[in-house]
């Protein structure tokens, strides 16, 4: 059910700025890897590189190969679509479709893509909420909007509908950083049990997050403004935080910048 | 190929599926709709043109200098000059009517009324807009001139000296001051609404940095309000008086229509192009018609010019979405 | 040289005058709301008293046919079927194509194509109804040699009412946030899709809204109507082929009359065609108000 990724001297721009440079980082299956780093550091653009949804954004390119289990995401012949598909995303703020009903929001991904079949969506539904810890809190409820939700609910609902079309990855762009602390709890508990099923990819800007969450951090920083953001060091998650081999990385986790 | 559920698929192939087709087709869809605009617009001046031809072989440049209108008489006389100068004069009279009062309610709404009241009134004179021109025609023949009569007689007797409200025949009514008025209150919304958004872009800095420096309200306006949207006002202006040019059915209504050239606004009398177009296009002979299209082109170009003018001199005010009073 | 008066006397008098300016010019601009607003008043209670008198029975049931110059009777039945197939039939036109374009606009377009089809479609709201009409008229009326008709009308309509439609449909494109986009393309949805089942329904309020304002703005248009559907007295319901009326038409030619009872019923007709706009303008607001997105 989860793949490994590997990075390869990614590169990535807006228009002439670069926001990105050579970032080479392999991320293992059933982990959870936390992108560290001050904001501006390119963490959050190199997410976005992992399944092509950096593109999205008009101007923005980017260079060097990302594989999926040896297979080019970038490759001649491979869909946008199909990248993202195996690879879902969350972000930072909650962003159900506020026209669609909890169900529908859930099933969203697989409704836009032809599934129709009742018995399908509800069966995938359930798991997806159930899979996100929000089934209980929303079973009775299903055909109310999914606006209606508390914030960190919303998120979880995001989550359902992200892990709704059954990828092998899942990033996730800062998605605590709009929710309450009791929502961050919840959310962070939630990370710890996707990792059984999924490849997880978080981006934080805070390190408590990723000590608590994560196996592996990556520490990405800048030299400067204007510069782009580099990888500086990656770890297992307790040997960053209690030996880091780079003095840029001790500085930013023991709370001198950033 | 159709999509799977997602447990029915196995252990994936990143190449598996292209969805790529579908948004080939819908963005071309949506381009070629975009291109279509500039088509019309390219057609709008071709087929006028192409219309327009046989009644500009008749008389060839002097259509723009001949004051009349027998197109289809032997030989046929005609020409656009008393036309376009009752076309400018009518409108040149709108915008100094409209324009102070369209800026006076624009400055009320957006720098002196509370947000309530501001709104009313926008929405009140936005409301203007909606009233169709046939509407605005009919109450200005049947009301409005009736009652300008005596305004006109007046002005005539104390101030006539003045050669705009003298009158040869002492005959006042359906005139060019009357069509001004109504096309006055035409342009008023689009240009109010206009200069509204313009005074909306001024920074809230430069108004409060003005009041801090003792500055009454009056002042506020003219020091930081006022210079900051001289450009986009000009645009505001400037797309006014395109509607003004154009408008039809409304003037075609009020003025009694006469082919002289005359700066005396109270007579009866006076024409536009467009207005023109309306009274003549339904007993119109062959060459009559492409008389009227030959002239409707030259008013497709007088707006065209007007509009692009007022799109630039807006634009390079920063300020988006002002299409639509 | 004369030194500045900065006694606080001298000061108190300059503000006086000062505040008498501030005074003066709020009074003028005060002024200016009563100037704009009299016309309003006295255009709707005016034609609201003069029509609703010179209603009849008959009016919104019976046509102009085989009604004599001086008879009171007939209406405006014939002229209100027009109308309503017309604006259908330039709705039908504008409506899609203006939404496409508008995608086109705020989802595809960028560089100097889209800049181009953006400023054009800022010209294009200034066409002049008539100059519309003329088009319509060189191109299809006598160019395609199709006659008159109400679909020339139609045809017509449509030129001045697609670019309020995708002014206003861009505008409301543009309030979708861009996170739903990204949700949406995240979930392996395609961007065509996205865009037909995940932003136009976001934004269908607002696209309602301007699409009610733009079919406002066109059913009084009369100009136009006068070189494509040409105006015609009897019932004619095929839009398709043969002069038709259309309710400004109608309005128009009374009025031309020098008949107390044609006057009587251009008002009447004036009453109808404003009821309508207005309405349509009203709703619209009314709905704008609710829009989730432009709060």
């Amino acid at each position: 059910m989860s793949k490994r990724i590997e990075a390869d001297d990614v590169s990535a721009w807006f228009g002439a700025f670069k926001a990105v440079e050579g970032v080479s980082l392999t991320i293992e299956p059933k982990q959870v890897t936390a992108l560290i780093g001050p904001s501006g550091c390119g963490k959050s653009t190199f997410i976005r590189t992992l399944n092509r949804m950096h593109e999205v954004t008009p101007g923005a390119r980017m260079e060097g190969s990302v594989t999926l289990d040896d297979e080019d995401i970038y490759g001649p012949g491979v869909d946008a679509t199909t990248v993202r598909r195996t690879i879902g995303m969350v972000f930072q703020r909650p962003n159900p479709f506020p026209t669609m009903s909890i169900r529908d929001n859930v099933a969203a991904g697989l409704r836009l893509n032809g599934v129709r079949k009742r018995a399908t969506l509800d069966e995938v539904v359930e798991r997806s909420l159930r899979g996100a810890g929000l089934w209980d809190e929303v079973k009775d409820r299903l055909g109310k909007a999914g606006a209606g939700l508390s914030g960190g609910q919303q998120q979880r609902l995001c989550i359902a509908r992200a892990i709704a079309v059954e990828p092998e990855v899942l990033l996730m762009d800062e998605p605590c950083s709009a929710l309450d602390p009791v929502s961050t709890l919840i959310i962070e508990d939630l990370i710890s049990e996707l990792k059984d099923r999924y490849t997880v990819v978080i981006v934080t800007h805070n390190m408590q997050q990723a000590a608590r969450v994560s196996d592996v951090t990556a520490f990405f920083n800048l030299a400067g403004a204007g510069e782009p953001g580099r990888l500086v060091e990656v770890g297992d998650t307790p040997t960053i935080f209690t030996k880091p081999q780079d003095e840029r990385t001790e500085a930013y986790i023991t709370g001198r910048f950033g | 190929m159709a999509p799977d559920a997602p447990t029915a698929r196995a252990s994936s192939s990143l190449a598996a599926r292209r969805g790529g087709r579908g948004d080939a087709v819908f963005s071309g869809l949506a381009k070629g709709a975009g291109v279509l605009v500039l088509v019309i617009i390219v057609a709008i001046a071709v087929f006028l043109a192409g219309r327009a031809l046989p009644a500009w072989r008749v008389e060839g440049w002097k259509f723009f200098t001949i004051k009349a209108w027998y197109p289809d008489a032997h030989p046929p006389l005609f020409g656009i000059a008393a036309l376009a100068f009752g076309t400018l004069l009518s409108s040149v009279l709108a915008l100094v009517m409209a324009v102070p009062v369209a800026l006076g309610t624009a400055l009320f709404v957006t720098e002196i009324a509370a947000r309530p009241l501001g709104r009313l009134v926008g929405y009140l004179v936005d409301l203007l807009a909606a009233v169709p021109s046939v509407v605005y025609g009919l109450w200005g023949v049947i009301y409005l001139v009736p009652r300008l009569v005596p305004a006109e007689r007046f002005l005539n007797r104390h101030v006539g000296f003045v050669p705009l409200f003298r009158s040869q025949t002492q005959t006042f009514g359906r005139s060019v001051f009357a069509a001004s008025i109504v096309l006055a209150i035409m342009i008023l919304p689009i240009i109010a609404a206009i200069s509204r958004e313009v005074f909306r872009q001024v920074p809230k800095d430069n108004r409060e940095a003005a009041l801090a420096l003792g500055a009454t309200r009056w002042e506020a306006i003219r020091l930081a309000v006022l210079p900051y949207s001289r450009s986009g006002v000009v645009g505001a202006v400037m797309l006014g008086l395109g509607r003004a040019l154009g408008e039809t059915i409304a003037v075609a209504l009020v003025l009694s229509s006469s082919f002289e050239i005359s700066l005396r606004i109270f007579e009866p009398g006076g024409n536009t192009i467009a207005a023109n177009i309306a009274n003549r296009f339904g007993e119109a002979g062959a060459l009559g018609t492409q008389a009227l299209i030959a002239s409707g082109l030259v008013l497709f170009t007088i707006t065209l010019i007007v509009n692009i003018t007022a799109r630039f001199v807006v634009t390079r005010t920063g300020i988006a979405g002002l299409a639509r009073p | 040289m004369t030194a500045i008066d900065t006694s606080l006397a001298a000061r108190a008098s300059s503000f006086d005058r000062r505040r008498l300016t501030n005074s003066v010019a709020t009074v003028l601009i005060g002024l200016c709301i009563v100037l704009a607003l009299i016309p309003l008043g006295l255009v709707l209670t005016y034609t609201i008293s003069k029509g609703s008198r010179a209603i009849g029975v008959g009016f919104l049931s019976h046509s102009m046919r085989n009604v004599t110059p001086l008879s009171g009777a007939g209406g405006a039945y014939h002229s209100i079927i027009g109308t309503v197939e017309q604006v259908l039939i330039a709705s039908v036109i504008s409506v899609p194509l203006g939404l496409m374009v508008a995608i086109y606009l705020v989802e595809y377009g960028r560089g100097r194509l889209a800049a181009t089809v953006r400023f054009f479609v800022d010209v294009m709201t200034g066409v002049p109804s008539i100059v519309a009409g003329l088009f319509i008229y060189a191109f299809w009326v006598i160019g395609l040699h199709k006659g008159f008709s109400g679909l020339a009308a139609g045809l017509a309509l449509s030129v001045l009412m697609l670019p309020v439609v995708i002014r206003s449909s861009e505008e409301m494109l543009k309030l979708v946030p861009d996170e739903l986009r990204e949700a949406s393309l995240a979930l392996a949805v395609p961007r065509w899709k996205t865009i037909l089942r995940v932003v136009l329904p976001t934004a269908s309020a607002g696209l309602t809204t301007g699409v009610m304002l733009a079919v406002g703005r066109v059913t009084g248009e009369t100009a136009p109507l006068l070189l494509t559907a040409f105006g015609f007295d009897s019932i004619h319901t095929d839009p398709l082929r043969g002069p038709q009326s259309g309710l400004p038409l109608f309005v128009f030619a009374q009025a031309r009359s020098s008949f107390q009872v044609a006057i009587d019923r251009a008002w009447a007709g004036a009453l109808t065609l404003i009821a309508i706009v207005l309405v349509l303008t009203v709703i619209a607001r009314v709905l704008a108000g609710r829009n989730r997105l432009a709060a």
